[in-house]
Protein backbone atom coordinates (compact mmCIF):
# COMPACT_ATOMS: atom_id res chain seq x y z
CA UNK A 1 0.00 0.00 0.00
CA UNK A 2 1.25 3.66 -1.34
CA UNK A 3 0.54 5.76 1.73
CA UNK A 4 0.69 8.77 -0.78
CA UNK A 5 -1.79 7.70 -2.86
CA UNK A 6 -4.35 7.01 0.24
CA UNK A 7 -3.01 10.81 1.15
CA UNK A 8 -3.97 12.12 -2.33
CA UNK A 9 -7.91 10.41 -1.47
CA UNK A 10 -8.16 11.63 1.50
CA UNK A 11 -6.98 15.40 0.45
CA UNK A 12 -9.55 15.14 -2.35
CA UNK A 13 -12.10 14.28 -0.72
CA UNK A 14 -11.95 17.07 2.36
CA UNK A 15 -11.75 19.23 -0.53
CA UNK A 16 -14.59 17.80 -2.62
CA UNK A 17 -17.17 17.55 0.56
CA UNK A 18 -16.63 21.00 1.84
CA UNK A 19 -18.23 22.04 -1.80
CA UNK A 20 -20.36 19.38 -1.24
CA UNK A 21 -23.37 20.36 1.15
CA UNK A 22 -25.50 17.13 0.52
CA UNK A 23 -22.67 14.84 2.46
CA UNK A 24 -21.71 18.13 4.51
CA UNK A 25 -25.26 18.04 5.75
CA UNK A 26 -24.82 14.69 7.16
CA UNK A 27 -21.83 15.40 9.07
CA UNK A 28 -22.94 18.26 10.68
CA UNK A 29 -26.88 17.59 11.11
CA UNK A 30 -26.80 15.36 14.45
CA UNK A 31 -23.81 17.07 16.35
CA UNK A 32 -25.60 20.54 15.52
CA UNK A 33 -28.98 19.35 16.29
CA UNK A 34 -27.62 17.81 19.72
CA UNK A 35 -25.88 21.27 20.94
CA UNK A 36 -29.42 22.80 20.34
CA UNK A 37 -31.53 20.73 21.77
CA UNK A 38 -29.49 19.91 25.07
CA UNK A 39 -28.84 23.64 25.29
CA UNK A 40 -32.30 24.53 24.36
CA UNK A 41 -34.39 22.41 26.04
CA UNK A 42 -35.01 21.49 29.67
CA UNK A 43 -38.31 18.90 30.12
CA UNK A 44 -38.50 18.30 33.76
CA UNK A 45 -37.97 13.90 34.59
CA UNK A 46 -36.33 13.51 30.91
CA UNK A 47 -32.61 11.40 31.62
CA UNK A 48 -29.66 13.09 31.40
CA UNK A 49 -28.22 13.87 27.54
CA UNK A 50 -31.06 12.22 26.35
CA UNK A 51 -30.80 14.10 23.00
CA UNK A 52 -27.20 13.28 22.82
CA UNK A 53 -27.98 9.46 22.99
CA UNK A 54 -30.77 9.90 20.74
CA UNK A 55 -28.84 11.71 17.89
CA UNK A 56 -25.69 9.80 18.57
CA UNK A 57 -27.16 6.40 17.78
CA UNK A 58 -29.02 7.97 14.69
CA UNK A 59 -25.60 10.04 13.59
CA UNK A 60 -23.72 6.13 13.62
CA UNK A 61 -26.54 4.87 11.24
CA UNK A 62 -26.90 7.68 9.41
CA UNK A 63 -23.59 9.90 8.83
CA UNK A 64 -20.94 7.04 7.62
CA UNK A 65 -23.39 4.84 5.76
CA UNK A 66 -24.62 7.37 3.87
CA UNK A 67 -21.30 9.70 3.04
CA UNK A 68 -19.22 6.21 2.26
CA UNK A 69 -22.14 5.00 -0.03
CA UNK A 70 -22.38 8.43 -2.08
CA UNK A 71 -19.04 9.21 -2.26
CA UNK A 72 -18.46 5.92 -4.04
CA UNK A 73 -21.19 5.63 -5.97
CA UNK A 74 -20.89 9.25 -7.09
CA UNK A 75 -17.13 8.26 -8.30
CA UNK A 76 -18.78 4.93 -10.32
CA UNK A 77 -21.70 7.18 -12.13
CA UNK A 78 -19.08 10.24 -13.45
CA UNK A 79 -16.30 7.61 -14.28
CA UNK A 80 -13.58 9.36 -11.70
CA UNK A 81 -13.21 5.92 -9.87
CA UNK A 82 -12.51 4.22 -12.92
CA UNK A 83 -9.89 7.11 -13.94
CA UNK A 84 -8.28 6.73 -10.11
CA UNK A 85 -8.18 3.01 -10.74
CA UNK A 86 -6.53 2.91 -14.07
CA UNK A 87 -3.78 5.87 -12.74
CA UNK A 88 -2.70 2.56 -10.60
CA UNK A 89 -4.91 3.35 -7.40
CA UNK A 90 -5.80 0.38 -5.68
CA UNK A 91 -9.33 -0.08 -4.71
CA UNK A 92 -8.17 -0.84 -0.95
CA UNK A 93 -6.25 2.53 -1.24
CA UNK A 94 -8.75 4.26 -2.35
CA UNK A 95 -11.33 2.50 0.47
CA UNK A 96 -8.78 3.60 2.70
CA UNK A 97 -8.19 7.33 1.68
CA UNK A 98 -12.19 8.08 1.53
CA UNK A 99 -13.32 5.56 5.24
CA UNK A 100 -10.41 7.58 6.90
CA UNK A 101 -12.04 10.56 5.85
CA UNK A 102 -15.51 9.36 6.71
CA UNK A 103 -14.38 8.15 10.27
CA UNK A 104 -12.21 11.43 10.94
CA UNK A 105 -15.47 13.57 9.97
CA UNK A 106 -17.74 11.52 12.35
CA UNK A 107 -14.76 11.84 14.93
CA UNK A 108 -14.88 15.64 14.99
CA UNK A 109 -19.06 15.05 15.10
CA UNK A 110 -18.64 12.45 17.81
CA UNK A 111 -16.17 14.88 19.68
CA UNK A 112 -19.27 17.44 19.71
CA UNK A 113 -21.51 15.12 20.52
CA UNK A 114 -19.40 14.32 23.83
CA UNK A 115 -18.89 17.76 24.78
CA UNK A 116 -22.15 18.54 24.52
CA UNK A 117 -23.23 15.44 27.29
CA UNK A 118 -20.35 17.56 29.74
CA UNK A 119 -17.70 14.25 29.06
CA UNK A 120 -14.23 15.24 29.94
CA UNK A 121 -11.24 13.52 29.70
CA UNK A 122 -11.51 9.64 30.18
CA UNK A 123 -15.04 9.87 30.03
CA UNK A 124 -14.82 11.92 26.38
CA UNK A 125 -12.12 9.06 25.12
CA UNK A 126 -14.43 6.40 26.16
CA UNK A 127 -17.59 8.30 24.86
CA UNK A 128 -15.97 8.89 21.26
CA UNK A 129 -14.48 5.21 21.20
CA UNK A 130 -17.63 3.93 21.80
CA UNK A 131 -18.87 6.08 19.04
CA UNK A 132 -16.23 5.25 16.87
CA UNK A 133 -17.08 1.54 17.16
CA UNK A 134 -20.63 2.13 15.36
CA UNK A 135 -18.87 4.55 13.02
CA UNK A 136 -16.61 2.00 11.57
CA UNK A 137 -19.38 -0.42 11.36
CA UNK A 138 -21.38 2.52 9.09
CA UNK A 139 -18.39 2.96 7.25
CA UNK A 140 -18.04 -0.65 6.75
CA UNK A 141 -21.46 -0.87 5.67
CA UNK A 142 -21.36 2.55 3.40
CA UNK A 143 -18.40 0.90 1.35
CA UNK A 144 -20.35 -2.73 1.11
CA UNK A 145 -23.91 -0.47 -0.75
CA UNK A 146 -21.28 1.77 -2.61
CA UNK A 147 -19.30 -0.83 -4.05
CA UNK A 148 -22.61 -2.55 -4.95
CA UNK A 149 -24.36 0.00 -6.84
CA UNK A 150 -23.70 1.23 -10.18
CA UNK A 151 -24.84 4.81 -9.51
CA UNK A 152 -26.30 7.47 -6.96
CA UNK A 153 -29.48 6.22 -7.68
CA UNK A 154 -29.27 2.86 -7.18
CA UNK A 155 -27.17 3.73 -3.69
CA UNK A 156 -30.34 6.07 -2.38
CA UNK A 157 -32.09 3.14 -2.97
CA UNK A 158 -30.35 0.63 -0.88
CA UNK A 159 -29.19 3.09 1.85
CA UNK A 160 -32.65 4.60 2.96
CA UNK A 161 -34.09 1.13 3.96
CA UNK A 162 -30.84 0.39 5.47
CA UNK A 163 -30.41 3.67 7.55
CA UNK A 164 -33.60 3.09 8.88
CA UNK A 165 -32.82 -0.22 10.09
CA UNK A 166 -29.92 0.86 11.74
CA UNK A 167 -30.26 4.47 12.83
CA UNK A 168 -33.95 4.41 13.37
CA UNK A 169 -34.63 0.81 15.13
CA UNK A 170 -32.90 1.82 18.38
CA UNK A 171 -34.94 5.28 18.45
CA UNK A 172 -38.08 3.60 18.14
CA UNK A 173 -36.51 0.45 20.91
CA UNK A 174 -36.83 3.37 23.31
CA UNK A 175 -40.51 3.33 23.39
CA UNK A 176 -41.34 -0.02 22.41
CA UNK A 177 -39.95 -3.30 23.63
CA UNK A 178 -40.94 -5.76 20.99
CA UNK A 179 -38.87 -3.47 18.64
CA UNK A 180 -36.15 -3.91 20.86
CA UNK A 181 -35.99 -7.21 20.66
CA UNK A 182 -35.12 -7.40 16.82
CA UNK A 183 -33.28 -4.08 17.43
CA UNK A 184 -30.85 -5.54 19.31
CA UNK A 185 -29.16 -7.42 16.97
CA UNK A 186 -28.00 -4.30 15.28
CA UNK A 187 -24.29 -3.12 16.07
CA UNK A 188 -26.41 0.34 16.85
CA UNK A 189 -28.65 -0.65 19.32
CA UNK A 190 -25.48 -2.29 20.93
CA UNK A 191 -23.48 0.88 20.71
CA UNK A 192 -26.73 2.52 22.17
CA UNK A 193 -26.79 0.09 25.13
CA UNK A 194 -22.79 0.88 25.50
CA UNK A 195 -23.59 4.82 25.32
CA UNK A 196 -26.53 4.51 27.83
CA UNK A 197 -24.17 2.89 30.22
CA UNK A 198 -21.12 4.98 29.81
CA UNK A 199 -20.78 5.82 33.51
CA UNK A 200 -20.80 2.33 34.85
CA UNK A 201 -18.58 1.38 32.01
CA UNK A 202 -20.18 -2.36 31.45
CA UNK A 203 -19.64 -3.93 28.66
CA UNK A 204 -21.78 -7.40 28.64
CA UNK A 205 -21.29 -10.43 26.55
CA UNK A 206 -24.30 -9.65 24.33
CA UNK A 207 -22.25 -6.70 23.79
CA UNK A 208 -19.46 -8.05 22.55
CA UNK A 209 -21.61 -11.09 20.66
CA UNK A 210 -23.75 -9.15 18.35
CA UNK A 211 -21.28 -6.12 17.49
CA UNK A 212 -18.63 -9.22 16.02
CA UNK A 213 -21.45 -10.87 14.38
CA UNK A 214 -22.33 -7.91 12.75
CA UNK A 215 -18.71 -6.74 11.62
CA UNK A 216 -18.56 -10.43 10.77
CA UNK A 217 -21.71 -10.29 8.39
CA UNK A 218 -20.86 -7.00 6.73
CA UNK A 219 -17.10 -8.12 6.14
CA UNK A 220 -18.66 -11.46 3.86
CA UNK A 221 -21.25 -8.89 2.36
CA UNK A 222 -18.25 -6.81 1.35
CA UNK A 223 -16.15 -9.15 0.12
CA UNK A 224 -18.97 -10.67 -2.02
CA UNK A 225 -20.10 -6.82 -3.20
CA UNK A 226 -16.37 -6.34 -4.28
CA UNK A 227 -15.98 -9.79 -5.93
CA UNK A 228 -19.37 -8.98 -8.44
CA UNK A 229 -18.39 -5.18 -8.97
CA UNK A 230 -14.55 -5.07 -9.00
CA UNK A 231 -15.23 -1.26 -8.87
CA UNK A 232 -17.15 -1.31 -12.40
CA UNK B 1 9.86 -2.94 -30.72
CA UNK B 2 6.37 -2.01 -31.09
CA UNK B 3 4.36 0.11 -28.87
CA UNK B 4 0.93 -2.08 -29.86
CA UNK B 5 0.76 -5.30 -30.81
CA UNK B 6 -2.61 -6.49 -32.11
CA UNK B 7 -2.52 -10.35 -32.85
CA UNK B 8 -5.81 -12.17 -34.12
CA UNK B 9 -8.08 -10.24 -31.62
CA UNK B 10 -11.96 -11.13 -32.09
CA UNK B 11 -14.33 -10.25 -29.28
CA UNK B 12 -18.08 -10.72 -29.20
CA UNK B 13 -21.10 -9.62 -26.60
CA UNK B 14 -23.74 -12.50 -26.57
CA UNK B 15 -24.56 -13.31 -30.37
CA UNK B 16 -22.75 -9.59 -31.97
CA UNK B 17 -19.95 -10.34 -33.12
CA UNK B 18 -17.85 -6.50 -31.98
CA UNK B 19 -14.19 -7.64 -33.43
CA UNK B 20 -13.18 -9.52 -35.86
CA UNK B 21 -9.28 -11.38 -36.53
CA UNK B 22 -7.91 -7.83 -35.67
CA UNK B 23 -4.50 -7.35 -36.79
CA UNK B 24 -2.22 -4.20 -35.92
CA UNK B 25 1.13 -2.55 -35.40
CA UNK B 26 1.59 -0.02 -34.11
CA UNK B 27 5.40 1.93 -33.61
CA UNK B 28 6.80 4.15 -30.81
CA UNK B 29 5.82 7.39 -31.53
CA UNK B 30 3.42 7.15 -34.23
CA UNK B 31 0.08 8.67 -34.30
CA UNK B 32 -2.15 5.62 -34.97
CA UNK B 33 -6.44 6.06 -36.24
CA UNK B 34 -8.92 3.70 -35.84
CA UNK B 35 -11.59 4.90 -37.96
CA UNK B 36 -15.22 3.85 -38.03
CA UNK B 37 -18.61 4.84 -37.76
CA UNK B 38 -20.85 4.26 -34.47
CA UNK B 39 -21.03 0.90 -33.32
CA UNK B 40 -18.03 -0.02 -35.54
CA UNK B 41 -16.58 -1.62 -32.46
CA UNK B 42 -13.81 1.23 -31.91
CA UNK B 43 -13.98 1.58 -28.17
CA UNK B 44 -14.29 -2.14 -28.17
CA UNK B 45 -10.92 -2.70 -29.28
CA UNK B 46 -9.75 0.69 -26.95
CA UNK B 47 -11.12 -1.27 -23.49
CA UNK B 48 -9.00 -4.72 -24.58
CA UNK B 49 -5.69 -2.75 -25.17
CA UNK B 50 -6.10 -0.89 -21.94
CA UNK B 51 -7.30 -3.96 -20.07
CA UNK B 52 -10.91 -2.81 -19.36
CA UNK B 53 -11.70 -5.66 -21.40
CA UNK B 54 -10.14 -9.40 -22.20
CA UNK B 55 -10.59 -10.27 -26.00
CA UNK B 56 -11.77 -13.37 -26.35
CA UNK B 57 -9.43 -14.52 -28.95
CA UNK B 58 -6.18 -13.64 -29.81
CA UNK B 59 -3.39 -11.61 -28.58
CA UNK B 60 -2.94 -7.78 -27.34
CA UNK B 61 0.32 -6.53 -25.93
CA UNK B 62 1.16 -2.96 -25.02
CA UNK B 63 5.23 -2.30 -24.84
CA UNK B 64 5.51 -6.05 -25.15
CA UNK B 65 2.64 -6.80 -22.13
CA UNK B 66 -0.12 -8.80 -22.72
CA UNK B 67 -3.00 -6.83 -21.74
CA UNK B 68 -4.97 -9.69 -20.27
CA UNK B 69 -2.26 -9.30 -17.40
CA UNK B 70 -1.39 -5.96 -17.55
CA UNK B 71 -0.60 -4.55 -13.76
CA UNK B 72 -1.99 -1.33 -12.32
CA UNK B 73 2.37 -0.39 -12.43
CA UNK B 74 1.82 -0.68 -16.14
CA UNK B 75 -0.75 1.94 -16.23
CA UNK B 76 1.85 4.34 -14.57
CA UNK B 77 2.75 4.33 -18.47
CA UNK B 78 -0.85 5.05 -20.50
CA UNK B 79 -2.59 7.98 -20.39
CA UNK B 80 -6.30 7.83 -21.03
CA UNK B 81 -8.75 10.13 -22.57
CA UNK B 82 -11.83 7.90 -22.36
CA UNK B 83 -15.50 9.10 -23.64
CA UNK B 84 -16.73 9.73 -20.10
CA UNK B 85 -13.90 12.06 -19.30
CA UNK B 86 -14.42 11.60 -15.71
CA UNK B 87 -13.40 15.19 -13.99
CA UNK B 88 -13.93 15.86 -10.39
CA UNK B 89 -16.93 18.65 -10.68
CA UNK B 90 -16.53 20.61 -7.29
CA UNK B 91 -12.74 20.50 -7.61
CA UNK B 92 -10.92 23.12 -9.92
CA UNK B 93 -8.58 22.26 -12.83
CA UNK B 94 -5.93 22.86 -10.62
CA UNK B 95 -7.32 20.72 -8.00
CA UNK B 96 -8.54 18.01 -10.29
CA UNK B 97 -4.70 17.97 -11.72
CA UNK B 98 -2.91 18.50 -8.10
CA UNK B 99 -4.80 15.39 -7.64
CA UNK B 100 -2.96 13.16 -10.28
CA UNK B 101 0.80 14.59 -9.24
CA UNK B 102 -0.18 13.36 -5.77
CA UNK B 103 -1.18 9.81 -6.60
CA UNK B 104 1.72 9.93 -9.41
CA UNK B 105 4.40 11.23 -6.68
CA UNK B 106 5.53 13.89 -9.52
CA UNK B 107 6.00 17.54 -8.67
CA UNK B 108 2.83 19.53 -8.47
CA UNK B 109 4.69 22.50 -10.85
CA UNK B 110 3.69 20.20 -13.29
CA UNK B 111 0.09 21.43 -12.76
CA UNK B 112 0.83 24.76 -14.47
CA UNK B 113 2.74 23.34 -17.29
CA UNK B 114 0.09 20.84 -18.66
CA UNK B 115 -2.82 23.73 -18.35
CA UNK B 116 -0.39 26.03 -20.04
CA UNK B 117 0.01 23.69 -22.69
CA UNK B 118 -3.55 22.84 -23.11
CA UNK B 119 -4.58 26.38 -22.97
CA UNK B 120 -6.25 26.40 -19.18
CA UNK B 121 -3.71 27.92 -17.39
CA UNK B 122 -6.67 31.36 -16.99
CA UNK B 123 -9.25 28.77 -16.27
CA UNK B 124 -6.91 27.41 -13.57
CA UNK B 125 -9.64 28.22 -10.23
CA UNK B 126 -13.13 27.43 -12.91
CA UNK B 127 -14.77 24.61 -10.99
CA UNK B 128 -15.42 21.32 -12.80
CA UNK B 129 -18.98 21.50 -13.76
CA UNK B 130 -18.47 25.28 -15.04
CA UNK B 131 -16.13 24.07 -17.74
CA UNK B 132 -16.99 23.82 -21.23
CA UNK B 133 -17.24 20.83 -23.32
CA UNK B 134 -14.11 21.80 -24.97
CA UNK B 135 -12.37 22.91 -21.72
CA UNK B 136 -13.52 19.16 -20.22
CA UNK B 137 -11.65 17.69 -23.22
CA UNK B 138 -8.44 19.82 -22.85
CA UNK B 139 -8.37 19.28 -19.25
CA UNK B 140 -9.04 15.56 -19.61
CA UNK B 141 -6.16 15.61 -22.14
CA UNK B 142 -4.11 17.38 -19.23
CA UNK B 143 -4.23 14.66 -16.74
CA UNK B 144 -3.41 12.04 -19.35
CA UNK B 145 -0.43 13.88 -19.85
CA UNK B 146 0.56 15.16 -16.51
CA UNK B 147 2.38 12.22 -15.85
CA UNK B 148 5.08 12.08 -19.27
CA UNK B 149 3.30 8.50 -20.02
CA UNK B 150 4.65 6.41 -23.20
CA UNK B 151 1.30 6.11 -24.82
CA UNK B 152 -1.88 8.06 -25.06
CA UNK B 153 -5.21 6.09 -25.58
CA UNK B 154 -7.94 8.80 -27.03
CA UNK B 155 -11.49 8.12 -27.55
CA UNK B 156 -12.66 10.49 -29.87
CA UNK B 157 -10.59 13.01 -28.33
CA UNK B 158 -12.16 16.28 -30.71
CA UNK B 159 -15.49 14.57 -31.07
CA UNK B 160 -18.52 17.55 -30.68
CA UNK B 161 -15.96 20.34 -30.09
CA UNK B 162 -15.65 23.78 -32.22
CA UNK B 163 -12.68 23.81 -34.84
CA UNK B 164 -10.26 26.30 -33.02
CA UNK B 165 -10.33 23.80 -29.56
CA UNK B 166 -9.84 21.42 -32.58
CA UNK B 167 -6.73 22.71 -34.19
CA UNK B 168 -5.15 23.45 -30.73
CA UNK B 169 -5.53 19.68 -29.36
CA UNK B 170 -4.05 18.79 -32.79
CA UNK B 171 -1.21 20.96 -32.33
CA UNK B 172 -0.93 19.38 -29.10
CA UNK B 173 -1.15 15.97 -30.18
CA UNK B 174 1.38 16.63 -33.08
CA UNK B 175 3.76 18.33 -29.62
CA UNK B 176 3.48 14.76 -27.98
CA UNK B 177 4.17 13.23 -30.83
CA UNK B 178 6.86 14.84 -31.59
CA UNK B 179 8.41 13.78 -28.11
CA UNK B 180 8.16 10.38 -28.78
CA UNK B 181 4.81 9.34 -27.34
CA UNK B 182 2.53 7.07 -29.00
CA UNK B 183 -1.03 7.93 -29.74
CA UNK B 184 -3.53 5.49 -30.28
CA UNK B 185 -6.53 7.70 -31.20
CA UNK B 186 -10.59 6.41 -32.36
CA UNK B 187 -12.08 8.75 -34.52
CA UNK B 188 -14.58 9.12 -37.06
CA UNK B 189 -13.47 12.46 -38.51
CA UNK B 190 -11.64 11.66 -41.53
CA UNK B 191 -9.95 14.82 -41.99
CA UNK B 192 -8.48 14.45 -38.25
CA UNK B 193 -7.06 11.20 -39.64
CA UNK B 194 -5.53 12.28 -42.79
CA UNK B 195 -3.74 15.32 -41.41
CA UNK B 196 -2.72 13.86 -37.92
CA UNK B 197 -1.88 10.65 -38.65
CA UNK B 198 0.56 8.37 -39.24
CA UNK B 199 -1.27 4.85 -40.18
CA UNK B 200 -4.79 4.27 -40.19
CA UNK B 201 -7.02 1.36 -39.71
CA UNK B 202 -10.61 1.25 -41.36
CA UNK B 203 -12.65 -0.59 -38.89
CA UNK B 204 -16.35 -2.08 -40.54
CA UNK B 205 -18.15 -4.53 -38.36
CA UNK B 206 -15.49 -5.24 -36.20
CA UNK B 207 -13.34 -6.02 -38.90
CA UNK B 208 -9.84 -3.70 -40.30
CA UNK B 209 -11.14 -2.89 -43.96
CA UNK B 210 -8.35 -1.40 -44.79
CA UNK B 211 -4.59 0.02 -43.58
CA UNK B 212 -1.75 2.20 -44.40
CA UNK B 213 -1.10 5.77 -44.39
CA UNK B 214 -3.63 7.96 -45.27
CA UNK B 215 -2.02 9.19 -48.43
CA UNK B 216 -1.54 5.41 -49.16
CA UNK B 217 -4.84 4.41 -48.47
CA UNK B 218 -6.65 6.91 -50.47
CA UNK B 219 -4.25 6.62 -54.12
CA UNK B 220 -5.03 2.92 -53.97
CA UNK B 221 -8.58 3.79 -54.52
CA UNK B 222 -7.65 6.56 -56.94
CA UNK B 223 -9.17 4.53 -59.93
CA UNK B 224 -10.50 7.61 -62.14
CA UNK B 225 -6.98 9.42 -61.31
CA UNK B 226 -8.29 12.98 -63.04
CA UNK B 227 -7.08 16.67 -62.60
CA UNK B 228 -10.61 19.55 -62.07
CA UNK B 229 -9.69 22.55 -63.50
CA UNK B 230 -11.47 26.11 -62.97
CA UNK B 231 -11.43 28.24 -65.68
CA UNK B 232 -11.73 32.68 -64.98
CA UNK B 233 -14.83 32.74 -66.65
CA UNK B 234 -15.78 29.74 -63.64
CA UNK B 235 -16.31 27.09 -65.76
CA UNK B 236 -14.91 23.49 -64.45
CA UNK B 237 -13.03 21.16 -67.08
CA UNK B 238 -12.08 17.91 -66.42
CA UNK B 239 -9.04 16.07 -67.70
CA UNK B 240 -7.36 12.83 -67.31
CA UNK B 241 -4.10 12.69 -65.43
CA UNK B 242 -2.08 11.63 -68.36
CA UNK B 243 0.68 13.08 -70.70
CA UNK B 244 -2.57 13.89 -73.38
CA UNK B 245 -3.79 16.55 -70.83
CA UNK B 246 -0.47 18.52 -70.55
CA UNK B 247 -0.72 20.32 -73.83
CA UNK B 248 -4.84 21.67 -72.64
CA UNK B 249 -3.02 22.92 -69.38
CA UNK B 250 -0.11 24.53 -71.18
CA UNK B 251 -2.91 26.54 -73.27
CA UNK B 252 -4.93 27.63 -70.48
CA UNK B 253 -1.99 28.72 -68.48
CA UNK B 254 -0.36 30.45 -71.54
CA UNK B 255 -4.04 32.39 -72.60
CA UNK B 256 -4.38 33.12 -68.89
CA UNK B 257 -7.49 31.67 -68.50
CA UNK B 258 -6.14 29.06 -65.51
CA UNK B 259 -8.06 29.99 -62.12
CA UNK B 260 -7.31 26.90 -60.29
CA UNK B 261 -6.17 23.05 -60.55
CA UNK B 262 -7.37 20.27 -58.38
CA UNK B 263 -6.52 16.49 -58.28
CA UNK B 264 -9.42 14.19 -58.05
CA UNK B 265 -7.71 11.74 -55.13
CA UNK B 266 -10.17 10.40 -52.85
CA UNK B 267 -10.32 10.94 -49.13
CA UNK B 268 -10.47 8.59 -46.55
CA UNK B 269 -14.37 8.62 -46.56
CA UNK B 270 -14.89 7.91 -50.56
CA UNK B 271 -12.33 4.95 -49.62
CA UNK B 272 -14.60 3.65 -46.41
CA UNK B 273 -17.72 4.48 -49.29
CA UNK B 274 -16.47 2.46 -51.98
CA UNK B 275 -15.51 -0.68 -49.20
CA UNK B 276 -18.54 -0.65 -47.05
CA UNK B 277 -21.24 0.81 -48.95
CA UNK B 278 -22.05 3.07 -46.23
CA UNK B 279 -21.08 6.63 -45.11
CA UNK B 280 -19.69 7.56 -41.45
CA UNK B 281 -22.19 8.20 -38.75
Amino acid sequence: MQLRKVKAIFWKQLKDTFKNKAILIQFVMFPVLAVIMESTTNIEGLQDNYFVMLFATMYIGMAPLTGMATVIAEEKEKHTLRMLIMSNVRSYEYLIGVGTYVVLACLVGSTVMGITAGYMGGKLVLFTGIMMIGVLLSTLLGAVIGVWSKNQMVATSIVVPVMICFSFLPMIAMFNEAIEKVSKFTYSQQVNYLLHNISDMSLTSENVLVIISNFIIITILFVYAYRRSRFA
Amino acid sequence: MYSLDIQNVSHAFDDNQVLKNIELKIHQGEIFGLLGPTGAGKTTLLKILTGQLRQQNGSAYVFDKDTKSLDLEDYEKFGMVLENVGIYERLSCYDNLLLFTKIYGIDKKNVDYVLKRVGLLEAKKTIGMNLSKGMRQRLALARAIIHHPKILFLDEPTSGLDPATVQEIHKLLCDLKDEGITIFMTTHNMVEATKLCHHVGLLHLGEIVEYGEPKEVCQRYDHQKNIHIQLNDMTNVTLSNSAESADTISEYIRSGKLQAIHSSEPTLETVFIELTGRRFE
